[in-house]
């Protein structure tokens, strides 16, 4: 099995542990990683301020690029959303009958990390071992887009060590969007703190998720707090093992 | 949106979308109110928590949104034949059928109609169409005194507040605030906050406007087109005490809430009390075709209104956002709405669906601000009754706003189009790429404090931390290590 990494604009360059932390999960699980070096962006941030025409071309690019891809590993399950819900759309209305086909020819290749561990690898116990209290967020795309569904669970569940503490109001926003944290700075941060509340009372270590966009969101939160709690991306949980614990920066 | 209005206090909600602040200035008071939103999250978690119940008692829900949606659709695809057969069998029925272009026009057609009752006073059903083309104050300002019978539009009326919900109109107001207001105004001492209480007083101030006025005025949740019928559902019996008392009706509809068949109320009714409120069906569901001899108001008048909504119909994406039917589901779910409320949104109707519809009503010549007042959870579309897809719709009109904002000469050097045009230069090439990253963690470097983390931002980042910190960029990038290894393992 070879699989190619689309890391994603954001996490190369701000959370490259969770990328390298992806390789050597796959690695471990006896998949070839390729990495390939002209990927940028998804198209999302763009796309989703209304920049339609960027967001296109950015689109075009990243189907070019894997177009022979055996699969693509994707650790951002907003970015996956962003390929399935509106790329074709995109295609549709700007693009021309060649890119479409490509694109539909890419599409079931594409995968959010846990679908690729559960849906294609088929494996629930990656071997992770990872001693500490832990709460998962599920981020509104990975929830209603992608329905992850139980999928996290299932693979925190069979961590070594691993204590669970679920989180209340599991199907509410951190109120992250993207552009929106910006142009309504104050309205998200207000989504942000009802977030918190829920997150900071289940007395987790660490409150992890499949998307570094919404743990950004509240990581940068709970700093600015010394709220006592560090987020982490769900790959460094599951690349973790006794030999090797998780990176955990910052 | 423009440096910070924190300071800038609106003492009275502008829900006139020509005239209203921006959402992200128009939310700062109301996120300072801590009574406001103690009582909009309380009211919207009692509404939801009902609303989840009774939907997950439907084994068939996926079933009939899908069929609502199917029923909408085929409306929208051919709503000028069921206008006209809802035109033809309405007038065949005794009723007298109007056509209003804009809202000018619906105000002027009502009081035409008013001054041909000699009516100096009315008595209304909750409509928040009427709330859309302003009736109210035109009537006002005409001679005219409206008077709600809808016990929260009685509280706002009277309170003299606007509506924050379009199926709980005054939501954002708690019991004891209604206590006051009633107590005040209908000059009753010792009123308890009981809602027995509170109803009681509100039935005595009404029961006598029912017998003494004869021009009633109301909205329709559908209108049939086979038979020529209006439905109007409600909770509190209000509305049919309006539409049986009085001599004469005049009834306000959006052109989009025509239905086919009876038989699709059918499927509607199902879906439209557990989405709105919560309940199997709906206390009061009121049917009337035309007029009845002998029974019930003797001159019905219906006014169907356009304002905007056959733009709507002509594009494609957002032709959805007519399919409507105004159960404030998507509101009720909304992460933004329930920090906000409703006036944040300058318009009548707020929540998600405000946010579609207003910019598009108003021809996206206001309320551009609207498309951008959501963080695209997606909740509002997963609870649609009738599968609007919401969060498309809203990217849609962004497209539309960025279009029609990106070549105007002020926005050249607004940090997000600014940014954002950088950006997709940068995204173009991964060397560029690479580039960005080197010089971004040099700029940032200044910023970025002993621990790593970066606690303040100039400019637009100043929104990030005005509440968040940022991690400072690490020393390698992703594609960096990959490199490094690749040439190790070599």
């Amino acid at each position: 099995m070879r699989t190619s990494l689309f890391i994603t604009c954001y996490n190369d360059t701000l959370f490259p542990e969770t990328g390298r932390a992806v390789v050597r999960l796959l690695e471990r699980l006896g998949v070839e990683v390729e990495f390939r070096p002209g990927q940028t962006c998804c198209g999302q941030m763009h796309a989703n301020t209304g920049f339609r025409g960027e967001a296109f071309s950015q689109a075009k690019r990243l189907v070019r690029l894997y177009a022979d891809a055996e699969a693509v590993v994707i650790p951002s399950s907003s970015c996956v959303a962003m390929i399935r819900d509106q790329y074709s759309g995109l295609f549709e209305e700007l693009g021309n009958d060649a890119l479409r086909k490509e694109f539909a020819s890419l599409l079931p290749r594409v995968y959010e990390l846990s679908e690729f561990l559960i849906d294609k690898l088929g494996v629930e116990d990656v071997g992770a071992y990872f001693p500490h209290r832990v709460t998962y967020h599920a981020s509104c795309h990975g929830l209603r887009a992608l329905h992850l569904g139980e999928r996290p669970f299932r693979l925190l569940n069979k961590v070594r060590g691993l204590d669970f503490v679920p989180l209340a109001n599991l199907d509410r926003c951190c109120g992250f969007g993207g552009t929106f944290s910006v142009k309504n700075g104050e309205v998200s941060s207000a989504m942000l703190t009802v977030k918190l509340e829920d997150v900071l009372v289940t007395g987790a270590e660490f409150c992890t998720a499949l998307d570094n966009s919404c743990l950004m969101h509240l990581g940068g939160a709970m700093h600015r707090q010394y709220a006592g709690m560090k987020t982490i991306h769900m790959a460094q949980i599951l690349a973790s093992t006794e030999d090797q614990p998780a990176e955990v920066l910052g | 949106m423009s440096a910070a209005s924190e300071h800038e206090v609106i003492d009275h909600p502008i829900l006139d979308p020509a005239l209203a602040p921006p959402f992200p200035v128009a939310a700062l008071p109301l996120l300072r109110n801590s009574q406001l939103r103690k009582n909009v999250a309380h009211a919207i978690d009692v509404i939801q928590a009902k609303r989840a119940r009774l939907v997950a008692e439907k084994r068939d829900w996926q079933t009939l949104r899908a069929a609502a949606a199917a029923i909408k659709e085929h409306v929208l695809e051919n709503l000028g034949v069921y206008l006209e057969q809802f035109e033809a069998r309405c007038t065949a029925a005794g009723g007298t059928v109007h056509w209003a272009r804009d809202a000018a026009d619906a105000r002027r057609i009502i009081l035409e109609l008013l001054r041909k009752e000699k009516a100096d006073e009315v008595i209304k059903i909750k409509t928040m169409t009427s709330a859309e083309i302003q009736l109210n104050p035109y009537l006002e300002s005409n001679g005219v005194r409206a008077y709600e019978t809808d016990l929260a539009e009685i509280i706002l009326q009277l309170g003299g507040g606007e509506p924050s919900h379009i199926v709980v109109p005054a939501l954002h107001v708690n019991r004891s605030q209604v206590r006051e207001i009633f107590a005040r105004r209908m000059g009753i001492e010792n009123l308890s906050d009981e809602p027995k209480a509170l109803t009681a007083a509100a039935r005595n101030y009404l029961r006598q406007k029912f017998l003494s006025v004869p021009t009633a005025i109301s909205g329709a949740n559908f209108l049939i087109a086979e038979t020529g019928s209006v439905a109007i559902v409600e909770s509190e019996g209000n509305g049919r005490m309006c539409l049986t008392l009085p001599r004469t009706m005049i009834t306000l509809a959006g052109i989009e809430k025509v239905l086919p068949r009876f038989a699709d109320l059918e499927v509607m009714l199902q879906l439209l009390a557990r989405s709105a409120t919560g309940e199997r069906m709906n206390p009061y569901t009121s049917l009337w075709t035309g007029v009845t001899p002998g029974d019930g108001p003797q001159r019905f008048h219906i006014v169907l209104l356009d304002n905007g909504r056959s733009s709507i119909l002509a594009r494609k994406t957002e032709r959805q956002t007519l399919r409507c039917i105004r159960c404030a589901a998507c509101i009720n779910t909304c992460p933004v709405y329930r920090q906000t409320g409703g006036h944040a949104y300058g318009s009548v109707y707020p929540g998600p669906i405000g946010a579609i519809l207003t910019p598009q009503l108003e021809q996206m010549r206001h309320a551009q601000s609207l498309p951008y007042a959501s963080s695209l959870c997606g909740a509002c579309y997963e609870v649609c009754p009738v599968k609007i897809n919401i969060p498309e719709v809203l990217l849609e009109l962004r497209a539309r706003v960025t279009d029609d904002e990106r070549h105007q000469v002020s926005r050249f050097f607004d940090p997000i189009y600014l940014g954002l045009r950088v950006a997709n230069v940068i995204f173009s090439r991964a060397w560029l790429f690479y580039a960005a990253q080197r010089m971004g963690r040099i700029g940032l470097r200044f910023f970025t404090q002993k621990d790593g983390w970066i606690h303040s931002l100039p400019s637009v980042g100043a929104k990030w931390t005005q509440t968040r910190d940022l991690r400072g960029l690490p020393r390698q990038t992703f594609h960096g290590w990959w490199a490094d290894r690749q040439r190790r393992m070599k």
